[in-house]
């Protein structure tokens, strides 16, 4: 049993600092329990956010040496022995205390999105006729976390304080194709999608897609489509010129 | 700090807990027309049914036709060792279907049959393959989608919210008193009616598949208000929870491993589920392994396989394999689906049981078999309600999900719980907005009342104690892991009472570092309340049912005591002492019962 040091982040909105602990680290244990031990033995007050521990509840992001990472997924054996790893808060939401930031700003959008409306039942006992294939990728959507590490990472979120208000994020463009490409739904968003959600201020740097722990193909298989809907009703530039790169989907 | 002004809400309806069962008694409530608020500890969408894998259990009937309610009704109560409230498996049975296509109504996509309908996988103890899901993430696409559709029905939500006591005016409930996460301020809620949907108690056991969530909050509310728990002592070990590395100990691995095919081994290779058929269900199950493996594919010609045995009766021959020394290298046994389905069904069937492996235990299911021992899962027991409405024993106190009692008697079947969550939640939500509607206005809360609970929250900064909470949470699951886990006897039940004491008595002199503002050993050390309270129930009931039967299982009194299948064990609180009795189980009607002997 080796011992680890880790550097956490501990303050709140007005400030803090790295505190160093050093705590046993045995095999199999991942960036979490090692923040549970220092909890347990050092800091009973350390504020973090887990429920599952399992990849599954998507409660536990943080930077880890830099990367926007689920804790409870996140290896001690990925980092070379003695290194001493640096746990942050995310960088994109305010601080409340240590590891615990205000991700309100998505339950926020979230209620702006209008609801699931579906077409009449298919049969008489009330219920719906799908093929499988043609709820696959709306499916890959729906596998979405909610760990909101896309959100993070997202430049225009993260560098444009002003702009959040015009600007859903790639968590809200995975739900919003999965409305628009739900077969039993039957609203249109296309409007909203540009105007509320703002999917012009995208320019598809995929750094949403890099860290979403589901590997739910944000860019590609969400936000690409989206901007071709918008398109249909709207001029947008970058995506007229995505369409001649790409060749429509 | 007792003249702290507190801030105070005031609504019709209070739901506390946002999983499956609390978020469908919100929507249900506030589509009643009344003012309805919804209480988590989490952020929304975090509740442990996120983690549900497997499926809801629902006969719809898509696979195989023959499925009704009452072949359900009859497997529910067959697994539960025919302890449960049967009227309440009969809703659940009967209602179970329109909860599942109004979920799809909601927009929740589950995996389709081949002509498109809603796809149903094989599971524990269910006859037909019955479970709607999605590969093995159900639970999320059912949260998900009754938060996307509650969001817009003008539900107030407090997040990170946390109850600690529920208020009382005279005899009946009547709002809940407890704190921020985020700044340690304390909050009121009055409320006509209040819905406990707080899901169950496994964080007071050491190996466990449950969320830090999971401390008994809601048990211990309803117990410290006077209302009866039922059926305390059936506390469900799941068989199949990981066991390598130490740090992932207890998170589990779906029953959909076994409804898609895979099977149980020992360290000598052998399926040795077939030696572990009990006689209660020896005339339903496959004797050899052609039986057993031709089941899947064709229902009538072959007998359920063994691997398929409720979830008690497979955690119990895990245990004794072990014993037995034929367990795996790291003290459980082998779950192999990789000899047994391609990899590529594998994936496609089991994603993130797939993921989960590869991630923590560098092992990929595909090509080798997985270790796996039991975890603590499942309370069947909680608070005794009346079937139709959920109301409690007390006035104005309502409760579904886990936290109910009655639903799943001796042991729960795989599946059964996120039908359970959503056919009660929807009772609960409509019967407590009805009650609230026939209620008269506002009511008083006694500040005194406020007061004291305040103080004792707030006991753990101030006293001069010298217990960490952290220490005292391990050595209570330790003691529960131990001497109240799958196999009991008097001599360990009564020793846990003991430790339980001393446990109790140390609880009083934790002490925290810190202030108020998002403290989780201020949380744990009021968390502890809870689990102290609802690990003594279990082992006070645990003592008083002296046989074995579904999860309770008494190695000093191994066989089924008829005289205890008429019988709930009943915990309530009478002054300041834990009093446990025995009372009459609700009689089935003939009709019913005659379901029974057919089958024979
Ligand atoms: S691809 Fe678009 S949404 Fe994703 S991170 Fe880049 S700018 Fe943000
Ligand atoms: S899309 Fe991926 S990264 Fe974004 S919130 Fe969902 S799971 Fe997390
Ligand atoms: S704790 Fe649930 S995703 Fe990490």
């Amino acid at each position: 049993m080796a011992d680890v040091t880790v550097r956490v982040w501990r303050g709140n909105a007005q400030g803090g600092a790295f505190h160093e602990y050093r705590v046993p680290v045995e095999e199999g244990m991942v960036v979490l329990d090692v923040l549970h031990r220092i909890q347990a033995i050092h800091a009973n007050d350390l504020a973090l956010r887990w429920n599952c521990k399992a990849g599954k509840c998507g409660s536990c992001g943080a930077e880890v040496n830099g990367h926007p990472r689920l804790t409870c997924m996140t290896r001690m054996n990925i980092f070379t022995p003695g290194e001493t790893i640096t746990v942050a808060p995310m960088k994109t939401f305010p601080i409340i205390k240590d590891l615990v930031t205000d991700v309100s700003f998505n339950f926020q959008v979230a209620k702006k999105i209008p609801a699931f409306q579906s077409r009449p039942p298919d049969a008489p006992d009330g219920s719906w006729r799908m093929m499988q294939e043609d709820i696959d990728r709306v499916q890959e959507f729906r596998k979405c976390i909610e760990c909101f590490l896309c959100q993070n990472v997202c430049h225009v979120i993260r560098d444009h304080e002003g702009k959040k208000q015009h600007f859903a994020g790639p968590r809200f463009f995975v739900r919003l194709a999965e409305l628009e490409m739900h077969p039993l739904d039957t609203g249109t968003r296309t409007g909203l999608v540009k105007e509320f959600a703002g999917i012009g201020l995208c320019n598809i740097t995929k750094c949403c897609t890099e860290v979403c722990p589901e590997h739910i193909r944000i860019t590609d298989n969400a936000i690409i489509p989206l901007k071709e809907r918008v398109v249909d009703e709207h001029y947008d530039p970058v995506v007229w010129l995505l369409r001649k790169v790409l060749g429509k989907r | 700090m007792a003249d702290e002004k507190y801030e105070t809400h005031e609504y019709d309806v209070i739901v506390i807990g946002a999983g499956g069962a609390g978020l469908r008694a919100a929507i249900e409530a506030s589509a009643q027309g009344v003012r309805t608020a919804l209480i988590c500890k989490s952020l929304l969408g975090k509740a442990h049914t996120v983690m549900a894998e497997g499926g809801i259990a629902a006969a719809l009937g898509n696979v195989y036709p023959e499925d009704n309610w009452q072949v359900h009704f009859r497997d529910t109560m067959r697994g539960g060792k025919m302890l449960n409230n049967w009227r309440m498996a009969q809703l659940h049975a009967q209602e179970a279907p329109a909860r599942v296509v109004e979920l799809e109504a909601w927009g929740a996509l589950f995996d389709r049959t081949k002509d498109g309908r809603i796809l149903q996988r094989d599971f524990g103890g269910h006859r037909y393959a019955r479970l709607a899901h999605v590969g093995d993430r159900t639970g999320l696409e059912m949260i998900r989608t009754l938060q996307q559709h509650a969001v817009h029905k003008g539900i107030d939500v407090f997040m990170e919210c946390t109850i600690v006591r529920l208020l009382k005016e005279g005899e009946r409930a009547c709002g809940a008193f407890g704190y921020w996460r985020e700044t340690g301020r304390f909050v009121v809620f009055k409320a006509k009616a209040v819905v406990l949907a707080t899901g169950g108690i496994g964080k007071a056991w050491k190996i466990t598949s449950n969320s830090w969530e999971y401390t008994g909050d809601g048990h211990a509310l309803a117990y410290g208000v006077g209302a009866d728990l039922i059926d305390m002592e059936f506390v469900q070990f799941h068989p199949t929870g990981m066991v390598w590395p130490p740090s992932v100990r207890g998170i589990l691995v779906t029953e959909g491993v076994r409804g898609d095919g895979g099977t149980l081994k020992n360290a000598l290779g052998e399926r040795f589920m077939f030696n572990y058929i009990p006689e209660f269900f020896r005339a339903e199950t496959a004797e050899t392994e052609a039986e057993a493996d031709g089941w899947y594919t064709d229902k009538k010609k072959n007998r359920r396989t063994p691997d398929l045995l409720p979830r008690d009766e497979v955690a119990r021959a895990i245990v004794a394999e072990i014993k037995a020394g034929r367990g795996s290298p790291h003290g459980g046994v082998f779950l192999d689906i990789a000899s047994r389905r391609d990899p590529e069904t594998i994936k496609r069937r089991l994603p993130s049981m797939y993921h989960q492996f590869k991630e923590l235990a560098d092992v990929d299911i595909t090509k080798q078999p997985m270790e796996v021992g039991p975890t603590c899962h499942y309370a069947m027991g909680g608070v005794r309600v009346d079937a139709d409405t959920t109301a409690a024993t007390v006035p104005g106190l309502f409760a579904a999900g886990e936290v109910a009692g009655g639903m799943h008697g001796a042991n729960r079947l795989g599946g059964n719980s996120l039908s359970d969550l959503v056919v009660f939640g929807r009772r609960a939500g409509l019967y407590a907005a009805e009650y609230a509607k026939r209620s008269p206005g506002s009511f008083t809360v006694d500040a005194g009342q406020l007061g004291a609970i305040a103080r004792e929250c707030l006991e753990p900064f101030e006293r001069g104690g010298d217990e960490n909470p952290y220490t005292v949470h391990r050595d209570l699951q330790e003691c529960m892991q131990i001497l109240v886990g799958i196999i009991r006897n008097e001599g360990e039940l009564k020793k846990a009472l003991e430790e339980l004491a001393v446990l109790r008595e140390r609880q009083g002199r934790v002490r925290v570092a810190g202030n108020r503002q998002y403290n989780p050993g201020w949380h744990l050390a009021m968390d502890l309340h809870s689990m102290l309270t609802v690990s003594e129930a279990v082992a006070r009931a645990a003592l008083e049912r002296k046989e074995s039967r579904g999860a309770h299982t008494r190695e000093d009194y191994p066989r089924m005591d008829p005289t205890f299948g008429k019988v709930n064990v009943v915990v309530r609180r009478v002054g300041d002492a834990m009093s446990v009795s025995q009372e009459p189980l609700p009689q089935m009607p003939d009709d019913l019962r005659r379901l029974f002997e057919e089958s024979k």
